[in-house]
């Protein structure tokens, strides 16, 4: 290998770097090598030897190279020793060097003291309290969401010419048309699970025909909305967050509301009506297409032909179970968009958060609706429906 | 005395569709020399740093960084030459996820046998020579003034004690006072640090300030390169509205008055 031209290359290249030597003579030590950034555990180990007590004289003229962190550790090394009452000098070194440790020199940090951090009892105590505020406020910032989100509604009511009608049809496209294909085949593969695992049980009891009655009220009133809420919670909770987080991370949020755009009218509003508009549809995708798979079932499983299994349906189901799954559609549909819209507007400066928020978005959008639904339920047994 | 050619580019060309940014394009950097790069918006200053740096290949010709041809050589060999540069970027374009201290500590993690007490000495100390003061490593970047953000960034690219550093638009955004300090550190660290910058700006204090030497990208190649004196020389329409426009003027005032 040959070698750089000048010294100052030779230095730099860690390959040519000589191994860094801290050597007695006579009175005061010889430093030879180089004391840089990719050997500094075997410099600062090397300086440590330095020892011994009033002016001690440290010779640099054989020093090939050193850089900022070379020059760090010298410096270390010398303030060590004064702790202890010695002098170290720095002889026989190169300007540059001795400029280079100047400059470490005056830009020593010195670290400001901090507290030191201890958990008390009482900081845990402080720290459930917070954790307890912060979810009651995280529930009236969403009402406050929702509220906002009704406001803006009811002003557009009022003022028709101001409803973006372009933003609410793409989100329309965006968060029902195209989860279209996903819904239908969870709805499908729904049905098929319930005609299934009913037929193994009924046929046991040879009431192989109520698998009809069991697949038609359990989708119609709970399953097919409930898990198609599931999944626009996953899909679309994330969406929104993402793209409102975004656009508040740099800063278009603020560019809007100082062009006396409103952005709860325009990003809000379109977002969540869309969401209401087409959860229900959705849902009905997700009933249909639950049924139809339940009834293939029904038929290869227990050789319940689809005439049968409709009239069934018809004669038995009650048109109630579907008023009571669709009820719930809105109430989902607004849970799913306001904690989408509100996550998005909590995302701060950095790209961390937005992660973050968003996926604390679609865990709390899963979990409220499902509160939703166990509420639901728990009304509609009180009042006999 | 010759002086050690550490970047040289030969024939370099670059082209977005069929936009063609640079064309036959030379230039030589010396060590240990502040380069300033000049040109109107479009003329490809970010698009060159950005092709030395090794972030975008060219379409053709030739780069030579520390005598090594950079654009053909393994990933191994353009990791070495990547450890002995250092970039800053815009607006620092710090990971806005880690701390200041933590962002600086990045580049020497690449570093075997540099322990976690080491390294955030270091870092401090970088922080510190960078005129940050010491609470601004505890800080994220998002809680950081933009001229902070600048002086972070700068941290972080000279953690390894780089040779070449690129600065691309250090004083952009800054208020003056901000960016004449900013200046001066620069000139101090190239002066200790024997470090080699490569600085692509519009501000004509930082040229006056701080460049050794100017080169003017302008007609899809490096069209002049020489001192701020020659610079005033040169006919070139756009050179000469550039270096005499009415700030040219201020700048040149500046200058003199502060000697």
């Amino acid at each position: 290998m040959s070698l750089p031209a000048t010294p100052d290359t030779a230095l730099r290249d860690d390959r040519a770097a000589a191994k860094v030597r801290v050597t007695r003579d006579g009175q005061g030590w010889v430093l030879s090598g180089s004391v840089t950034v990719r050997n500094l555990s075997d410099a600062a180990s090397a300086l440590r030897q330095i020892e011994g007590s009033g002016d001690i004289e440290l010779d640099l003229s054989q020093l090939e190279s050193l850089d900022t962190a070379g020059a760090y550790a010298l410096q270390k090394q010398r303030q060590k020793l004064a702790a202890v009452g010695a002098a170290l000098q720095f002889v026989n070194l190169r300007a540059d060097h001795q400029a280079l440790i100047d400059r470490v020199e005056a830009a020593m940090p010195k670290p400001e003291s901090v507290p030191a951090a201890r958990l008390s009892v009482i900081d845990l105590l402080e720290k459930l309290g917070r954790t307890v505020t912060g979810a009651g406020r995280f529930l009236i910032d969403l009402v406050a969401m929702l509220g906002l989100f009704l406001a803006r509604l009811g002003y557009l009511l009022r003022h028709p010419s101001e409803f973006r009608v372009t933003a609410l049809v793409h989100h329309c496209d965006q968060v029902g048309w195209k989860a279209v294909p996903i819904v239908a085949l969870m709805g499908f593969l729904i049905g098929v699970v319930l005609a299934f695992q009913g037929s193994v049980q009924l046929r046991q009891f040879g009431a192989e025909i109520f698998v009809v009655d069991l697949i038609a009220i359990s989708i119609l009133r709970e399953l097919g909305i409930l898990l198609t809420a599931i999944i626009v919670a996953g899909r679309t909770a994330s969406s929104f967050t993402a793209a409102i987080g975004s656009m508040k991370m740099r800063e278009e949020i603020d560019a809007m509301r100082t062009l006396a755009i409103d952005p709860a009218t325009a990003l809000f509003v379109p977002r969540i009506l869309a969401l209401l508009i087409t959860l229900p549809i959705l849902g009905a995708i997700a009933n249909v297409m639950g049924l139809f798979g339940g009834a293939m079932m029904a038929w290869i499983e227990l050789g319940i032909s689809p005439g049968m299994f409709l009239t069934r349906l018809l004669e038995d189901t009650s048109v109630d179970h579907v008023l009571v799954g669709f009820v719930k559609a809105p109430v989902f549909a607004m849970i799913i968009g306001v904690i989408g819209c509100h996550a998005g507007m909590q995302v701060g400066g950095n790209a961390e958060s937005l992660g973050a928020q968003t996926s604390a978005a679609v865990v709390r959008a899963i979990f409220m609706v499902i509160v939703a639904d166990a509420l639901f339920s728990v009304f509609f047994a009180i009042m006999g429906i | 005395m010759t002086r050690e050619v550490v970047i040289s580019l030969r024939g370099l060309r670059n082209q977005f569709g069929a936009t063609v940014v640079h064309e036959n394009l030379d230039l030589d950097v010396y060590r240990g020399e502040v380069l300033g790069v000049v040109g109107g918006s479009g003329t490809g200053k970010s698009v060159l740093l950005r092709c030395i740096a090794g972030l975008r290949p060219p379409q053709g010709g030739q780069i030579e960084i520390f005598g090594k041809e950079a654009l053909n050589c393994s990933e191994a060999e353009r990791r070495a030459i990547d450890q002995r540069m250092g970039v800053m970027f815009q607006d620092g374009a710090l990971f806005s996820s880690l701390t200041v201290r933590e962002n600086v500590e990045v580049p020497m993690r690449t570093l075997p046998g540099l322990d976690a007490g080491m390294r955030r000495e270091l870092a401090d100390l970088k922080i510190s020579m960078s005129g940050l003061p010491y609470a601004a490593g505890d800080k994220y970047p998002s809680e950081l003034s933009g001229g902070m953000r600048k002086r972070a960034g700068l941290a972080r690219a000279l953690a390894l004690d780089p040779e070449i550093v690129f600065l691309d638009e250090p004083t952009a955004g800054l208020d003056p006072i901000g960016a004449s300090a900013f200046d001066e550190l620069i000139s101090a660290l190239s002066e200790t640090l024997g470090l080699t910058v490569f600085l692509v700006t519009h501000d004509l204090d930082t040229l006056h300030a701080t460049c050794d030497r100017i080169a003017v990208l302008a007609e899809k190649r490096v069209l002049y390169t020489g001192t701020m004196a020659d610079m005033l020389t040169i006919e070139h329409p756009w050179v000469h509205e550039y270096f005499h426009g009415p700030r040219a003027r201020a700048a040149v005032e500046a200058q003199e008055r502060t000697g």
